[in-house]
């Protein structure tokens, strides 16, 4: 059994793993798998492509946020902001400037490095609660924008449809779901990369290590805040191409992608999946995508119409159960759904200490 | 020997996941007062803030009052507070947005206060009671968080570096304050002054690394220049501040 | 002249909703580190129970709207003592969790009132007297607006009260400066938790019904749209700091709707704007004791 274990802990065998993990996704649009009550049809249909296609970007997403939350420690209560700019970005560039796809991308993405650092480097010159509030803030005025609907740019409440003037063909239509599945998967494994080559980097370990102990990253010399604005930004850039792969995906971006409640659900699926780690991000996104999705078809089931009031009312809200459920998961399973698993596979070895990045560095 | 008050086995303590004490073993007898002593930063604050639960902590506690034995390590701060054990803390801790009468006040455990005994003790702070403790001098604070843990009958103080930053003249009305106290109960005192250990310490327990490294009477630690040197890194002679031989 | 009067006292009478909630997430804070994510819930669970007292005993009438004030703020405070006692204790000094579990409650609560009262605004009648308005020097000024700044005043009035002259508000007046030594005088600082979180949930309980009357509906998201603004007052009154919540509740709200009014419709944008700068020229807040 440890002979298992150690096998399948070696850097090789885990990126292999990956790949193969990876080859298979990418052949699912030609299977047709079925997993009823899990997949609303086969897995070729548009409607269930459709559906993994999104929960591969949510998955993203919550990669992103784990990094400025998992990572760095930072409570930011505003990275919907940077996911609604890829959203609103691209769907401005393409519709109202009239740039090509690829220009349109472009374009966005800088818009997304440059708010992400200037909200980042403000932002960042206070600590704790204080942090968590003027990012709040700053996502708030995103928010407020969009929805004030200057020059008739955003859409206002009624949302901004993508113009598909410019897309190629290959990503218009139900029947081209597989390729934006495809893109979706592309974007998953390409933020995984980074987040991994990140965490991995020298800046990573000093802005994991600054999250465990400042003063002490203090002591060595290094100024905290420079790293910690680094991944905040790469954070930011990272959503914002999330953000963009939405619009396409979805053909629409709405009001609801800037809310505060968004940024909740974010911090939501990290702390389900388990805050740290990189598969927990990826699994609480995938997990939780499907949970919304199922619970709302649930809610809407006979089975639970016909139950009496005092089970009805609750069981109809899907953000009734997922909310409990996080309460339950935060009071009784520190770790989430990652820190259960990797209790369980390591319960017999010695547990890896976070702390000893610190270490690394001296 | 009568049982000791406070029995400390094997403690451990921790500060924001660090180590600051570690194995720590050594008794408080049942009367006088007990010296903890070392250098800056060797665990002797911390070790007083595990007995009472101030922060992380490990290993075994017992605290002796009225024939029955507590673990106190299994107790949270305010039940071991509640049991008879005043505390004064380094750097006085008064709070500074109350008055001095609330943080008298607040300190009150029981119903029969000993306000008379406070004032006695410390005239000073009758006369400032409804000035906010933030404006006090540092030596009126220190009585005022000595008068906090005095007000209640107590069956063992804490007090941990009660001279630490005044005039000698505040010292040695902390001190004569200190001795009353100790007439009625033991104390388990932090104090970098040796003039003023010499003058209350009867025994004493030296700590070094987070570890107790002696224990003794006191008088026999402060007449050996040596170890006085080699624990607490000083001239027993001219320690403290303004003391003089 | 008339219309700078009537923003002014409009603000000032939104500033008195800012005030409602931000005063309990500020003496919640103070003393206990947590940032309450669960306070729009008890606004609006608050709002709802008025509004059903009220359309029971019918609505037009003082006695009806003064129960249903008082209804707000027992609903709201049992709501956020069980809070509290249910999943903030068991978070002992876990700060992170004890904030994520206030996200998750907010979620699951809001979700629910939608469940029961639906998701449409449901429209709210007060006395009659209400809905009219007092001419003040020139200005048509709604009447809802001084009950409202009348509330916030007698809320603030007997929180004061209540911290000078009781040995809970001792204890927590004690305990917002340093917590863990009021535990060491032998106090069981923990009751007071539930004590600041009963008093933070009755005023927005209270605030609920309020709100329910100057926006003339309630509906699940009312508390939740209130709670950005309270934050914000919150921190830059100064976390903690129950003078701060007011004076900056009434700052802010004011600001905001000159800037609405002369600005066009900035009022929210100057809100930011106000948080970052107070935040980067005094990280505090205003009356913020440490920075």
């Amino acid at each position: 059994m440890t002979r298992v274990r150690s096998f399948l802990s070696q850097p090789l065998v885990k990126w292999g793993l990956a790949g193969i993990l990876v080859a298979f996704l990418a052949i699912v649009p030609m299977l047709a798998i079925d997993i009823p009550g899990v997949f609303p049809g086969p897995t070729y249909t548009p409607g269930t492509l459709q559906l993994l296609a999104f929960s591969m970007l949510i998955a993203s997403l919550a990669l992103s946020y784990h990094l400025i939350f998992g990572v760095a420690g930072l409570l930011s209560f505003g990275h919907a902001l940077y996911f609604a700019i890829g959203a609103y970005g691209l769907g401005i560039t393409l519709r109202h400037f009239g740039l090509e796809l690829l220009p349109a991308i472009v374009v966005t993405f800088v818009a997304g490095l440059f708010v992400a650092a200037a909200v980042g480097a403000l932002s960042l010159r206070v600590t704790g609660i204080s942090f968590a509030m003027v990012t709040l803030a700053f996502a708030q005025a995103g928010s407020v924008l969009v929805r004030k609907n200057p020059g008739k740019l955003t859409g206002g409440d009624e949302g901004l449809a993508l113009d598909t003037t410019h897309v190629p063909d290959f990503f218009i239509g139900v029947l081209q779901t597989k390729n934006l599945y495809w893109l979706c998967l592309g974007v998953l494994v390409l933020v995984f990369l980074v987040t991994s080559w990140f965490e991995r980097s020298r800046a990573g370990h000093v802005v994991a290590a600054t999250r465990e102990n400042e003063l002490r990253v203090r002591v060595i010399g290094i100024r905290p805040y420079f790293v910690k604005l680094l991944t905040f930004v790469i954070g930011g850039v990272l959503a914002t191409l999330v953000g963009m792969a939405y619009l396409l995906l979805q053909s629409s971006a709405t009001q609801k992608l800037v809310s505060a409640d968004f940024t909740l659900t974010l911090l939501v699926i990290v702390v389900l999946g388990g805050v740290g780690y990189r598969w927990g991000a990826v699994i609480g996104g995938i997990v939780y995508t499907f949970l919304d999705q199922r619970l709302t078809a649930f809610a809407s089931s006979d089975a639970v119409s016909g139950l009496p009031d005092i089970l009805r009312v609750p069981l109809s809200q899907p953000l009734f159960i997922l909310g409990t459920l996080f309460i339950l998961v935060v009071l009784f399973l520190p770790g989430g759904i990652a820190g259960v698993g990797a209790r369980l596979s390591r319960s017999r070895m010695r547990a890896d200490e976070p702390r000893t990045v610190l270490e690394e560095l001296t | 020997m009568s049982d000791p008050i406070l029995s400390v086995r094997g403690l451990s303590a921790r500060i924001a996941g660090q180590q600051v004490v570690e194995d720590v073993t050594f008794d408080v007898p049942a009367t006088g007062v007990t010296a903890l002593l070392g250098r800056n930063g060797v665990g002797k604050t911390s070790t007083i803030k595990g007995v009472l639960g101030l922060i992380e902590r490990r290993g075994e506690v017992t605290f002796r009052a009225g024939g029955s034995a507590v673990r106190l390590d299994r107790l949270r701060t305010h039940r071991i507070v509640q049991l008879g054990i005043g505390y004064v803390p380094e750097d006085r801790e008064v709070f500074s947005k109350l008055t001095v009468a609330e943080n008298l006040r607040l300190a009150e455990r029981s119903s029969d206060p000993r306000r008379e005994f406070v004032a006695e003790l410390f005239p000073d702070l009758v006369a400032r009671s409804n000035q906010l403790a933030g404006t006090l001098s540092g030596g009126q604070q220190q009585m005022l968080s000595l008068g906090r843990a005095l007000i209640n009958t107590n069956t063992l103080l804490l007090v941990d570096e009660p001279t630490k930053g005044l005039a000698p003249i505040i010292v040695s009305e902390v001190a004569a304050a200190l001795a009353e106290a100790a007439k009625t109960v033991p104390v388990l005192l932090v104090e970098q002054n040796l003039q003023v250990v010499r003058q209350l310490a009867t025994d004493s327990i030296v700590i070094e690394g987070g570890r107790v490294v002696h224990t003794g009477p006191a008088a026999q630690l402060l007449d050996d220049e040596d170890m006085i040197r080699r624990f607490l890194g000083v001239h027993g002679e001219t320690t403290g501040a303004g003391a003089t031989a | 002249m008339s219309t700078v009067i009537l923003l002014l006292i409009t603000g000032l009478g939104l500033g008195a909703l800012y005030f409602l909630v931000a005063s309990g997430l500020s003496l919640i804070y103070g003393l206990m580190g947590v940032l309450n994510f669960a306070h729009g819930s008890f606004l609006t669970l608050g709002a709802f129970a008025g509004w059903e007292l009220a359309r029971r005993t019918g609505a037009d009438n003082w006695l009806s709207f003064v129960a249903s004030v008082l209804l707000g703020a027992v609903v709201g405070a049992v709501f956020a003592a069980l809070t509290e006692l249910l999943l903030i204790r068991r978070l002992y000094e876990r700060h992170i969790e004890q904030v994520l579990v206030t996200v998750g409650l907010a979620l699951s609560s809001v979700a629910l009132f939608d469940g029961i009262w639906g998701t449409d605004p449901v429209y709210v009648s007060g006395p009659s007297w209400m809905g009219g308005t007092t001419d003040v020097f020139g200005a048509s000024i709604p009447n809802n607006r001084f009950v409202l700044i009348l509330a916030a005043v007698l809320v603030l009035l007997g929180i004061v009260l209540f911290l000078k002259y009781t040995r809970f508000g001792l204890i927590i007046r004690a305990g917002v400066e340093n917590r863990s030594m009021v535990t060491a005088l032998g106090i069981d600082v923990r009751r007071a938790f539930t004590v600041v979180f009963a008093i933070g949930g009755a005023a927005a309980g209270i605030g609920g019904v309020l709100a329910a009357s100057y926006y003339g509906y309630v509906s699940s998201s009312i508390g939740g749209s209130l709670l950005i603004f309270a934050f914000i007052v919150t921190v830059i009154g100064g976390l903690g700091s129950l003078s701060g919540a007011a004076i900056a509740a009434a700052l802010v709200a004011v600001l905001q709707q000159f800037a609405n009014f002369y600005l066009g419709g900035t009022g929210d944008f100057v809100v930011v704007l106000l948080l970052a700068v107070v935040l980067l020229v005094r990280p505090s807040g205003l009356l913020g004791s440490k920075a």
